[in-house]
């Protein structure tokens, strides 16, 4: 078996692992990206669409243009690539960790490394996460499986299509299955809002014509050989009426449901986990709970935009950096709980240290068109407000917290106030 | 002048994969025909895969009840041979309301007559002490050391390559529609006009056991499906017990159980509903609610959350009758029932196929040992129990694709999704079934194309191609950009 040592690994070569290698390599820190898919890129490979890179790059990109420009900042940097590479185990290694790799080209590899970067990404909920009842036939696609299909090996799935959820990559693909000729019969919504950005409900289905059905929820699959219809009912008052029952006949769904940070490798390796988020619990230098394993981007929480990913993952890079450089400890004195409040769904990270500056990411339960962010502290003292508009749960809110804001507080809960 | 052989077996589920590789220990010609692209595609596959105890029959009055005690002894040396996964990992029916430890106290006495070993009667803390998993109250439960768990896709597949090894020949696709009885032998019709010629034959059908008697003139009785649905949870799901769960049994059902599945994961279910339609494989969300009700109430952790798919199938029983139907023909000449094969139908296999070879000698058929030693059927090692020593010593000396990871959430890799293909297993399913690729909690949606390109390389065909033959050809695919067809 091989062996390599690195200062830092980074497991994952998505936005996330690029991003953070560049910030570790530019450090001038021994950083090695390691990435299961033959290229690097992550997902970002597969959206062709454009409309990423406004915030971090200033212009606008499609995903592969996103992604080689990230790559590139992490190999102009000098960070080392290690691709069709499987992390199998993290297990400690004296002050450090060992990961036992599965690469088809070298084997098995035990990388050494002093902080470890968890940048694995997230997967999609599927129909069979859901349980969504009737038959088991072929033309059920996981929406990212479907968009690989068209984009990455130029296959039409079908025909006629129903879109189930309407997260990002199902209103994406709403409009691209348009564009290859499927007539996309409806996306049906189980909330009372859209999962997904508001612009591309306005581009990817307004546009188009393709009816949004919100309140709505898939009540079975049906087909012999192949997919033949899908029945969907409303939910009135959150209860089933399936009095108003409908069938529309099609040949292929697509299931956009909700994503799940793949944190199976960081379980194992003893990381607690955000049950809200189904990301790590991260104080504010996003180490986990296990000493020198850093997480950033996807796997932590499951980003709006990947600009945001670039921009945690380059804050999480700085903090294994420092690590690295022994400035910031196993266990930093003075943190604090940091807790979601009224219509918050959750935030990250979840541990402060008082007095510190911060950058918190939060969402929101419910739609608020005027709304004020209060962070109070436990004896109710008002730390810090700020004003938002359109707050959506589909959108993530990110809040700069000056230091001075949080000193001496033993606690502190972040909450949104409908103005 | 075509090949008449000895035995022809319809059927490739556990009854017939049984039958076959026993027989292939015989100096006997052998053929087993599989209206499916590949066995275990029917009554087997949704298999809650359990070896079961041997005290839930009695083994004096019914003939399922001595098959199923029989068969369980006989699945150590089953997996030594074979090396499918299997854990004798026991069994706990446990009473969660007082006046259930009457029927206890009676399914104990029952093990006791029928010679189960090890079989014990417990109190609400041995209980607990069992099975710490268990919710409370508990008032106490049977216990059953000699039950166990096994993967049935994998015990079938290895059965019928290990008789295949051996002589056995496999007809896949080949849907028996019509025969004629020749007056030495039977000439049977597939679908598609093949055909085979044998002397004997085997009536392993499954829920088509009727349909198949009637085609030889044979008996006539009426299969009803009696379907069950089951639920899938994580492999980290926190509610795997150490054993498998039951509740106290009712006059028709051995109820909702809790399994801790050979392959790591954590299944719960069945239901028991008689159906109309045998092909009947939809899962609903009245039975969702009820089994994770059920469910919950026995087992701490049992959580929606963790659920990675669900899936139905049915017990081929006969209307009528709730013992197998094991028999030489009254009827038709050369003939043998193998119907109405429900539970403990899996458990009971391997006494299954020696009752059955018993019943060929009974009708005639002369059976002798082969001549030639019996070859040992190799199976596939799996990645997921590898050391990475092991895995890099392959990586080096037999395949590179041994250390590529195609399915991440079950870890199989290129090495063995390529063998399986190669041993026939040559669909999404079939490779899913051989090599549990696909079978993880993102069901498919990081590796089924990856999984589908391997299937195209192994067999010459474009993507497009594989994809269309997942369906039938009922796939509407097209190349993008390509003419509308």
């Amino acid at each position: 078996m091989k062996a390599l040592e690195y200062e830092i690994a980074v497991i994952g070569g998505g936005a996330a692992g690029l991003s953070a290698a560049a910030k570790c390599a530019a450090s001038g820190r021994r950083t090695v990206v390691i990435e299961r898919g033959e290229e690097l890129g992550g997902v970002l490979l597969q959206c062709i669409h454009s409309g990423f890179g406004l915030h971090y790059f200033r212009e606008e990109l499609t995903g592969p243009e996103y992604a080689t420009r990230v790559l590139s900042q992490a190999s102009e940097a000098g960070a080392g690539f290690l691709v069709s590479a499987t992390v199998m185990q993290i297990t400690p290694d004296g002050p450090g960790h060992l990961l036992t790799v599965y690469s088809r080209q070298e084997g098995v590899i035990m990388v050494r490394a002093r902080a470890v970067i968890l940048a694995m990404g997230c997967r999609e909920r599927c129909r069979g996460n859901l349980g969504v009842p009737g038959d088991r036939v072929p033309g059920v696609y996981s929406a990212g499986t479907a968009q690989q299909l068209l984009n990455m090996e130029g296959i039409v799935p079908g025909r006629r299509a129903v879109i189930v959820g309407s997260g990002d990559i199902g209103l994406i693909m709403a409009r691209r299955l348009t564009w290859s000729g499927v007539k996309v019969e409806c996306v049906l919504e189980i909330m009372p809002y859209p999962a997904g950005l508001s612009r591309n409900i306005a581009q990817c289905l307004e546009d188009f014509g393709i009816p949004l059905h919100l309140s709505t929820a898939i009540t079975g699959i049906q087909g012999k050989d192949h997919v033949e219809s899908v029945t969907f009912a409303p939910l009135v008052n959150g209860v089933l009426d399936l009095t108003q029952s409908q069938r529309v006949h099609c040949d292929t769904v697509l299931f956009s449901v909700g994503l799940v940070p793949e944190n199976e490798l960081s379980r194992e390796c003893g990381v607690q986990l955000n049950p809200k988020t189904g990301g790590a619990l991260v104080d504010d230098t996003l180490m986990t709970s296990v000493p020198g394993i850093f997480s950033c981007g996807n796997v932590l929480h499951v980003h709006d935009l990947v600009d945001f990913v670039s921009q945690e993952a380059e804050r999480c890079a700085d903090s294994a950096v420092r690590y690295c450089a022994g400035a910031v400890h196993d266990d930093q004195p003075g943190l604090i709980p940091l807790e979601p409040g009224d219509n918050v769904r959750y935030v990250v990270p979840n541990q402060v240290v008082a007095g510190n500056p911060h950058h918190l990411f939060l969402r929101a339960t419910t739609i608020l068109e005027e709304a004020v962010a209060e962070i109070r502290d436990t004896e109710g003292t008002c730390r810090f407000t700020r004003r938002l508009r359109h707050v959506r749960p589909a959108e993530m809110i990110s809040l700069d917290i000056p230091g001075d804001c949080t000193a001496d507080a033993r606690g502190l809960t972040v909450a949104l106030e409908e103005k | 002048m075509e090949n008449i052989f000895d035995v022809a077996i319809i059927g490739g589920g556990i009854v017939g994969t049984a039958v076959a590789y026993r027989l292939a220990h015989r100096a006997l010609s052998v053929v087993l025909l599989e209206k499916e692209p590949d066995v275990c595609h029917g009554v087997s596959k949704a298999n809650s895969g359990i070896v079961h105890g041997g005290f839930h029959y009695s083994a004096t009055t019914t003939l399922k009840g001595r098959l199923e005690l029989r068969g369980n002894q006989a699945f150590d040396r089953l997996q030594r041979e074979l090396g499918f996964p299997f854990q004798r990992c026991g069994i706990l029916v446990v009473a969660f309301a007082e006046e259930q430890l009457a029927t206890l106290e009676k399914l104990h006495a029952q093990g006791v007559a029928n010679g189960v070993p090890g079989i014990e009667l417990c109190d609400a803390e041995r209980t607990l002490q069992l099975e710490p998993k268990l919710n409370p109250p508990v008032f106490g439960s049977l216990y059953a050391p000699q039950g166990g768990v096994v993967e049935p896709y994998r015990l079938v597949f290895s059965l019928m390559s290990a008789a295949c090894l051996n002589g056995v020949e496999l007809r896949r696709r080949f849907e028996v529609v019509a025969s004629r009885n020749l007056g030495e032998s039977w000439e049977m019709t597939a679908a598609d006009g093949r055909t085979v010629r044998a002397r004997y034959v085997i009536n392993a059908a499954g829920l088509y056991a009727d349909v198949v008697s009637s085609l030889f003139g044979a008996e006539e009785f009426q299969i009803t499906p009696r379907k069950g649905e089951e639920y899938l949870l994580d492999r980290m799901s926190q509610a795997r017990p150490s054993k498998v769960i039951f509740p106290v049994p009712s006059a028709h059902t051995k109820g909702v159980l809790v399994i801790p599945t050979a392959g790591g994961t954590t299944m719960i279910g069945p239901t028991a509903e008689i159906v109309e339609d045998k092909a009947d494989r939809t899962t609903t969300a009245k039975n969702k609610e009820r089994i994770f009700g059920l469910a919950r109430k026995m087992v701490s952790g049992v959580s929606e959350r963790d659920l990675v798919t669900s899936f139905s199938g049915s017990r081929p029983v006969i209307e009528g009758k709730e013992d197998f139907f094991l028999a030489i023909s009254a009827k038709a000449p050369r003939f043998l029932q193998a119907a109405g094969i429900q539970s403990p139908g899996l458990t009971a296999s391997p006494a299954i196929a020696e009752y059955l070879e018993q019943l060929l000698a009974e009708a005639g058929l002369p059976i002798k040992d082969k001549p030639s030693p019996f070859l040992p059927w190799r199976s596939t090692p799996t990645l997921r129990d590898l050391a990475p020593q092991e895995a890099d010593r392959l990586h080096a000396t037999d395949n590179p694709a041994w250390t590529n990871v195609v399915c991440r959430c079950e870890r199989v890799s290129e090495a063995e999704i390529r063998a399986a293909i190669r041993q026939g297993h040559d669909s999404l399913e079939g490779v899913k079934l051989a090599t549990r690729a696909g079978m993880g909690r993102c069901q498919g949606g990081f590796c089924g194309l990856k999984i589908l390109r391997l299937i195209a390389d192994e067999l010459g065909i474009s993507l497009e191609e594989a994809i269309r033959r997942e369906s039938n050809g009922k796939a509407q695919v097209s190349i993008l950009g390509g003419k509308e067809k």
